[in-house]
């Protein structure tokens, strides 16, 4: 018999461990997908580079929050985690254990305690088995929950946990709502008593009103069984509301990463900044004082991406040195003081200006530092006893960004510079579009 | 935080484009209970203005433009109410009068450009159907207009784009091509139906911008239908809320968002994660879900969910009243006022 006191410590394994450890370290991760051509023989002509070559690691009991837009690798790293894909290379290391070497029984009893939710709850449950037997069917194949009478209890548990009734375990998925299909995801990845959750877009295909309800549920559920969580998606408010530490991917790297209150308090990356600029707020005052800054084009082919910093091709920062051939590594920046105003003397040629802010300093060494400071992390926020995480950006520009010393061209520009058009301010002649030529009809 | 209730600018002195005049569908199949889908729905929009239409899935919202575009089938649906385009009454109009007006002064973008568009015809026909259609163009000219028209909703190197099919095209693309062929022939009413919904969030900026610059100064009326409210606080300058088929609150954007008084409003607003507010607070959403609704005529159909309820919301169902100037409600017991948002960042 599972008692609340015994979910706490589902595994006698991480039993005594402490929040704050380590306990999910990836390491270059990468995951190809080949691409294929020919009739009669299969040739790998290329590949698809989803995830290429990404570090992180999670502590116990941390949620971390993986954002980008669609195609940029997140959910195929989240995958790649759990060999749902299997990595390419790299290392990923699981409670000390290399995930990727395991194979077999090994790798199937590590599963139990990485579990997944799904974005979309209907055809991640099977139709034709009831709610019963989809929870129980992992805790029997892991030989969990002793006899059957003891599993059936467990299961009302869990539900109950998640806020359905028993009555709900004669029943199948078609009969329950969005919001209560996800609830009962969500009770099945517990069902096997998991240290990790990788949760793929838990909420993007649910109304608002529940998707909030989810949310709530999600960290209740974290405090209640010591769960630690890979939340993947592409809403940053949804992720800056439950993660403690955000890693924003763009084309299969990781850009940027910092505790949450640092990253949305001062994004660093071009990237983060145009992301975050482009989510709308529900509140009109905010919305008529923001300036959007706003991306040419789309994104590029992962199969092909830029040279140097990913990001060049619709970057409104990008400068003529460094960002088209050398390839940005994470790092943390040098303290906000010591850029020297000659950084933005440097750049006056592509059209950036040097703009005087509180921040000027007299002198250092502008870009070159792989600091050693780090920012003032200015909240111990987070309350599971999780230190802030380091604020690390791949941007060779990063410093004259946040000083102010380098501006953003306008999406006209960078697409001119680049060879596309795009539609902007100023980019459209209303008249010309739509007045002119009504009366010729 | 609160703003002062101001009037939208031109709302009173422009005679509306579209006036919806308590517009009811019923879906009726055979051996089951009707549904009453669209329940009694007004509203009316002037040229140069955005009205949002907003609630979350099963609302009504959708259903509501295809009654006004008269895309809805005709077995089984019952459509009553008036919907007037200037003084004509679309739903009079015989089917060929329909499709004149259709896709000339009332266009429409949906939500998924990719089952929008026929993936068997080159972007260039599609575009260039409507032109010949609609403006009698052929051959040359209409090609030359229909380059111009992707070139007009930014989309690079427009010649070659016309010979493409709509799969070669990527999903932000796709929708700028759509709104090229929704602008074809100089719409007078634009109707988008979650037209970013399918986006990423840099993409929807860019839709988002273009959308804004079409309308804002110009003769032209956008209806947006959106569950996001976010995207309604920047572009629209009315805002309704549906909820089970009905209009539970309407006022001008910043009422709405500052003012609004319907539990539901609050709820949805409760509901929403901010970018820029503080965070380690437990959102406040609405309990239940849109399931939960009764039919209105047992009373109000949000009573279920509500917080605010009280004995006499079941019963008789509450009236969409006027509040102050241009603010609707239906609701016995509205809130005094919305709970404000702290925000903690100031967003770049």
């Amino acid at each position: 018999m599972t008692t609340p006191g015994s979910d706490a410590e589902p595994d006698p394994a991480s039993a005594g461990a402490a929040p704050g450890e380590v306990l999910l370290d990836v390491s270059g991760l990468k995951v190809y997908f080949p691409i294929r051509s020919g009739v009669f023989f299969d040739r790998t002509i290329g590949h698809v580079k989803a995830v290429d070559g990404v570090d992180l690691s999670i502590r116990r009991g941390e949620t971390y929050g993986l954002v980008g837009e669609s195609g940029c690798g997140k959910s195929t790293f989240g995958r790649g985690v759990l060999r749902l894909n299997e990595p390419t290379e790299g290392k990923v290391l699981f409670d000390g254990q290399d995930v990727a070497a395991l194979a077999g029984e090994k790798l199937r009893s590590m599963r139990r305690r990485m579990q997944m939710i799904f974005q979309d709850p209907l055809s991640s449950l099977d139709p034709r088995q009831n709610i019963e037997s989809i929870m129980t069917e992992g805790m029997n194949a892991h030989g969990l929950g002793g006899n059957s009478s003891a599993r059936r209890t467990r299961i009302t548990e869990l539900l109950e946990a998640v806020g359905m009734s028993a009555s709900a375990l004669r029943r199948y998925p078609h009969e329950f709502s969005g919001g209560q299909r996800q609830r009962i995801g969500i009770a099945r990845a517990l069902a096997v008593e998991p240290d990790l959750i990788v949760a793929d877009e838990p909420v993007s295909a649910l109304d608002v009103s529940v998707q909030a309800q989810v949310i709530n549920l999600l960290e209740e559920l974290q405090g209640e069984f010591g769960l630690t969580y890979l939340v993947i998606a592409h809403d940053l408010a949804v992720v800056r509301h439950i993660s403690d530490t955000v890693g924003v991917m763009y084309l299969g790297r990781l850009v940027e990463q910092a505790a949450s209150d640092d990253l949305y308090a001062e994004p660093l990356h071009p990237y983060t900044r145009a992301l975050m600029s482009a989510v709308p707020v529900p509140d009109p005052d905010v919305e008529d004082r923001r300036e959007r800054i706003l991306l040419a084009g789309d994104l590029p082919s992962p199969a092909n991406p830029p040279s140097g910093c990913r990001f060049h091709t619709r970057c409104p920062w990008r400068q003529e040195t460094r960002c088209d051939d050398e390839e940005p590594q994470l790092r943390e920046l040098s303290s906000p003081t010591s850029v020297a105003p000659t950084g933005a003397a440097r750049t006056d040629g592509s059209g950036a200006e040097a703009l005087p802010t509180n921040g000027s300093g007299t002198d250092g060494p502008g870009t070159t530092g792989v600091g050693t400071s780090g920012l003032p992390s200015n909240d111990p926020s987070t309350s599971r006893g999780i230190a802030p995480a380091a604020h690390l950006v791949a941007c060779h520009w990063a410093e004259d960004i946040r000083d102010g010393h380098l501006r953003p061209k306008s999406a006209d520009q960078v697409a001119a510079d680049q060879g596309v058009y795009i539609a902007a301010e100023g980019g459209l002649d209303p008249a010309a579009v739509i007045g002119a030529g009504r009366d010729a009809v | 935080m609160s703003a002062p209730a101001r009037a939208t600018t031109g709302a009173s002195t422009t005679a509306p484009l579209l006036r919806v005049e308590d517009l009811s569908v019923v879906f009726q199949r055979k051996g089951e209970a009707a549904t009453r889908a669209v329940d009694g729905v007004s509203f009316s929009v002037a040229p140069g203005q955005t009205l949002g239409l907003v609630g979350e899935s099963g609302c009504g919202k959708s259903v509501t433009s295809l009654a006004i575009m008269g895309l809805l089938p005709k077995r089984g649906v019952q459509v009553s109410g008036g919907v007037f385009f200037e003084d004509r009454s679309l739903l009079d109009l015989s089917d060929s009068e329909l499709r004149d007006l259709r896709g000339a002064e009332i266009a429409m973008i949906f939500q998924d450009p990719l089952s929008a568009l026929n993936p068997v015809i080159p972007i260039g026909i599609q575009v260039t159907e409507v032109l010949t259609r609609h403006r009698g163009m052929k051959g040359d000219v209409a090609n030359r207009e229909a380059m111009d028209l992707l070139d007009r909703v930014g989309i690079p190197d427009p010649k070659r784009r016309l010979t493409e099919y709509p799969h070669q095209l990527s999903g932000g693309m796709r929708q700028r091509a759509l709104i090229a062929m929704a602008l074809a022939c100089k719409p007078r009413l634009l109707i988008a139906d979650e037209p970013t919904t399918a986006l990423d969030v840099t993409i929807q900026a860019q839709i988002l911008e273009l959308l804004r610059e079409l309308v804002v100064g110009s003769d032209t009326a956008l209806v947006l239908i959106t569950h996001d409210l976010g995207v309604v606080a920047g572009l629209c300058d009315t805002v309704h809320v549906m909820y089970a088929g009905r209009i539970i609150e309407n006022a001008d954007r910043r009422e709405i968002f500052y003012n609004g008084r319907h539990p539901y409003t609050g709820g949805l607003l409760g509901s929403i994660p901010r970018l820029d507010a503080v965070r380690g607070e437990t959102l406040n959403p609405i309990r239940g879900s849109a399931r939960d609704a009764i039919p209105w005529r047992e009373g109000c159909a949000f009573a279920p969910r509500c917080d605010h309820v009280q004995d006499d919301c079941i019963g008789a169902p509450p009236q969409l009243e006027t509040v102050a100037g241009g603010h609707g409600l239906r609701c016995l017991h509205p809130l005094d006022r919305l709970p404000a948002t702290e925000t903690l960042v100031t967003l770049v």
